[in-house]
């Protein structure tokens, strides 16, 4: 069981409140994404849920017990740090083993339960091993894998992947959603890339200086955003924003359309600009257009034969059905 | 090096530096080649430098007259009781304060650091008349006690800045993994630190060794140590240059080689991390 | 950054070490604090009562005070005169490319681990003895009448004799001080057509200055507390008794208590005067 219920929890580190009171509510195998910019409170939250931080009011209960005070240890749930926190003077077994020596299990079941986790994590031939011997990917998997000997009930994830390299970022990424397709046990997984938690989450919680601006399922987000700021963060490129006459048009203070749903054409269409950067991905084309008279730069994105140049005049047509409207404070408009 | 030297200037240097070396090292090589003569070789005029009968009577006869191996070992004990029992004492503390910092961390630091400071003398006759009602004066005990006393704040301090040097998120680890305090500090943290807190020891034997305040003035004939038993030799009639010079050499030998090993932690530990 | 488990298992860990060193800092601060303002003979009647400030006004006005804070005085400032000055070219010379590095160092440094009564009886006996003493030998070398260092020159011979324990210790710490100085700063300098004396007195040496504020001192503090240099080698006399010598006398030797603690408050005002500017640089230190 992993079901974790935050109720009307705050947190203050001296005067500066860093969590308002916030509820939230995590179900039993879920996989939540807590995701913001750097500084939002996602790290803070995930170490009171962890038990490492003290919460200053409110109540965490896991699986309906109350766990506000018990201590990290005992509230039976595992982490992974982003630097790893591998006990360097140990090795890799041990490492791994670590967790259950402290459950006081017996050798031979430890070194039963090691070896099936290694087994899964490929770190067989590597278990007499130092951390300090490992590369990046295999320490971080040393980490989980002394993370899922434990059997917890729920898995903490603080932002594990943004010490790797992008190649391996992908493959880890892969490697932890099958990891929970598997276990179906609850993981709660912060990141500050957006694309970490489209890909994995089941449940995004999108947070900024404390609050939760949103949480929904990865589609509802990008479809139905309730802010600004939420729109703004999930999805890449960026949705553009339109303020003035354009806006009005459509009764809202202002308007956003994402890249993907504005088509480009040589002469039709009701926007008009000049191409400034283009991005050729191949399979895509994102073309930055300027001197339209909405915004700053309109970001769009094309078919990867697509071929205007810079300084190419050219016209642009929204798909009217998904753009989305927000009022002067920033809400979205239904 | 960011540019090649001219080998005469290297030469030179060289030259330079070993003569002033040598110069700041001959009393203790003089001792040394001392306590190898005969007495009447050891005040021969013009001295003799090299070329003596080379002998090993002098140890003999320091271990034989003054039971040297006695004193040995009170600063044996003392010594590395002060500092076993200064550690043990040090580490709950400088991983309260390296882990656990609060506003007053740096004010309870600065303090302990202070009360290294009080002179001695200051509070002689105190400690003195304590020591009598206690029982504590001429023994081990009081005199470790004492020691360790005077050497805790820098114990604390220096693995304090070793602590320092250490994640925190890897003792944060060892808690999620449903390690107690217990477990913490003496599978995690105690190991990580072995370096650190092998440093510490060094550099406080060495300093407990030759402490010679208190070891003067605290013991008698019982718990004496080597300080005490060197001082011994001042009177008149203990003037036999040969036999000094061994004892001199034993007293010495031991905490010259350990001091050698500990430089570095010597301008840590001395200076309070004030100089890196 | 820390949960309340964790903060007052930290207050209880810390407990130990607190109370130790308060109680070693309180009670015999407090008892020497009492012991000053009594007539407080152990040899000769023991507690004779309260005498107020009588104990503070004597030790000031007697006729061995004036002298021990003159030789205190010269003591401390002779022996951080040469070591500091010698320190600094010391290291210097040590941070010059050279053949045979490591030896050098280890041959400098070699006279801090030796125990004060070794160097001290070290020095008296076979050097300084005016009869068997190397300097004897070397002044009849020269046709010269042997000096009888420390009765006719005391204070220089101990100013010889600690400058010599405490020269590592200035060596070494202005050395790595030294060595952490960027040397494209000097390369900068010499760039610029900076000489090498100037190069020296613009950018090493107040690169230096701190290093050497906090070699004074940490020296000052431990200088003031000399006893062994003293005890094996003159026992005070000759004009070598120092402040802490006088008050040692006072307490143990002429067991005069009262008098002694109220110099043993004076010694400690005066430590804790040098330790105020000492602590300053240490905690700034602690916040970067």
């Amino acid at each position: 069981m992993g079901q974790i219920t935050l109720n009307q929890i705050t947190k203050r580190f001296g005067d500066v409140e860093v969590i308002p009171p916030l509820d939230l509510e995590i179900n039993d195998g879920e996989f939540v994404v807590f995701v913001g910019p750097s500084g939002c409170g996602k790290s803070t939250l995930l170490r009171l849920i962890a038990g490492l931080e003290d919460v200053t009011s409110g109540v965490i209960s896991i699986d309906g017990q109350d766990a506000t005070t018990v201590p990290p240890a005992k509230r039976g749930l595992a982490m992974v740090f982003q630097s790893y926190a591998l006990y360097p003077h140990m090795s890799v077994r041990k490492n791994i083993a670590f967790p259950l020596r402290m459950a006081g299990l017996d050798k031979a079941e430890q070194d039963r339960k090691v070896d099936q986790a290694a087994a899964v994590l490929n770190l067989t031939d590597y278990l007499d091993r130092r951390p300090g011997q490992l590369s990046g990917g295999q320490r971080q998997r040393v980490a989980i894998g002394r993370a899922i000997v434990r059997e917890p009930s729920a898995f903490l994830f603080d932002e594990p992947l943004s010490n790797l390299d992008a190649a391996l970022r992908v493959g880890m990424r892969l490697e932890i959603s099958e990891l929970h397709e598997r276990l179906k046990t609850t993981m709660i997984y912060v990141t500050h890339d957006q694309v970490e938690a489209m890909t994995m989450a089941d449940k995004i919680v999108v947070l900024r200086a404390g609050n939760i601006e949103q949480v929904g399922s990865p589609l509802e987000l990008y479809k139905n955003p309730r802010n600004r700021f939420v729109a703004g963060f999930i999805g890449s490129p960026k949705m553009n924003f339109i303020e003035g006459a354009e806006a009005q048009k459509h009764g809202a203070h202002a308007i956003g359309i994402r890249p993907e749903h504005i088509e480009v054409s040589e002469t039709d269409g009701p926007w008009s600009g000049v191409v400034g950067v283009s991005e050729h991905l191949g399979s895509d084309t994102f073309f930055h257009v300027h001197e339209t008279g909405l915004a700053d730069t309109i970001t769009v994105r094309a078919g990867g034969e697509v071929g205007f140049r810079h300084g190419d005049r050219i016209h642009m047509t929204p798909r009217e059905d998904v753009i989305h409207k927000f009022n002067e404070n920033g809400l979205r408009i239904s | 090096m960011a540019r090649a030297v001219t080998t005469r200037r290297k030469a030179f240097n060289t030259l330079l530096a070993w003569s002033i070396g040598l110069l700041i090292f001959f009393p203790i090589l003089w001792t040394i080649l001392t306590s190898f003569k005969t007495e009447a070789q050891a005040i021969s005029d013009p001295p003799l430098f090299l070329f003596f009968d080379w002998t090993l009577e002098n140890y003999a006869v320091v271990q034989e007259r003054s039971d040297y191996t006695r004193f040995l070992w009170n600063s044996i004990i003392i010594a590395g009781g002060s500092t076993v029992l200064g550690i043990l004492i040090a580490v709950p503390a400088a991983w309260s304060m390296a882990f656990v910092p609060s506003k007053r961390t740096k004010d309870i630091l600065l303090w302990m650091l202070s009360t290294k400071m009080l002179p001695a003398v200051g509070v002689l006759y105190p400690i003195y008349i304590l020591f009598i009602e206690l029982g504590l004066l001429d023994t081990r005990l009081g005199l470790t006690i004492v020691l360790m006393l005077i050497n805790l704040p820098i114990i604390v301090w220096m693995l304090y800045t070793y602590f320092k040097e250490i994640p925190g998120e890897i003792l944060e680890a060892a808690r999620m993994d449903g390690a107690g305090l217990k477990e913490e500090i003496l599978f995690i943290l105690t190991p990580m630190a072995i370096p650190g807190i092998a440093s510490t020891f060094l550099l406080n034997i060495i300093l407990a060794w030759n402490e010679a305040f208190w070891t003067l003035n605290l013991t008698a004939a019982k718990a004496a140590p080597l300080t005490a038993f060197i001082a011994s030799y001042s009177s008149p009639e203990g003037l036999f240059y040969a036999k000094l010079s061994a004892a001199a050499t034993m007293a010495i030998a031991p905490i010259l080689i350990l001091g050698w090993f500990s430089q570095k932690q010597l301008v840590r530990g001395l200076t309070f991390g004030a100089v890196k | 950054m820390a949960t309340q488990h964790s903060r007052s298992a930290a207050r209880i860990m810390m407990a130990p070490a607190v109370i130790l060193l308060l109680g070693w800092m309180l009670v015999p601060l407090t008892m020497t604090l009492y012991f000053s303002f009594k007539k407080y003979l152990p040899l000769r009647g023991g507690d004779l009562g309260w005498v107020g400030f009588d104990n503070y006004v004597r030790f000031v006005s007697s006729s061995t005070f004036w002298p021990s804070v003159q030789t205190t005085l010269i003591i401390v400032g002779g022996v951080l005169l040469i070591t500091v000055i010698l320190g600094v070219l010391l290291a210097i010379l040590l941070d010059q490319p050279m053949w045979g590095q490591g030896v050098v160092r280890i041959l400098v440094i070699a006279p801090f681990f030796v125990m004060p009564t070794v160097s001290a009886l070290v020095w008296k006996n076979m050097f300084m003895d005016p009869v068997n003493g190397l300097f004897a030998h070397l002044w009849q070398a020269f046709g010269a009448q042997p000096v009888e260092w420390l009765s006719n020159a005391s204070l220089f011979s101990i100013i010889l004799i600690v400058s010599w324990q405490w020269l590592p210790f200035a060596t070494l710490i202005l050395l790595t001080a030294i060595q952490s100085l960027d040397s494209e700063q000097l390369e900068a300098a010499e760039m610029d057509g900076a000489p090498p004396l100037s190069r020296f007195a613009h950018i090493i040496l107040p690169h230096l200055a701190r290093a050497i504020t906090i070699v004074v001192l940490i020296q000052t503090i431990f200088l003031l507390a000399i006893f062994a240099e003293i005890f094996v080698t003159t026992g005070g006399s000759f004009g070598t008794r120092t402040l802490t010598y006088l008050i040692y006398q006072r307490v143990l030797e002429s067991q005069n208590v009262g008098l002694g603690s109220a110099g043993g408050v004076y010694a400690i005002i005066l430590a804790n005067i040098v330790a105020i500017f000492l602590m300053r640089i240490v905690g700034k230190n602690l916040d970067a």
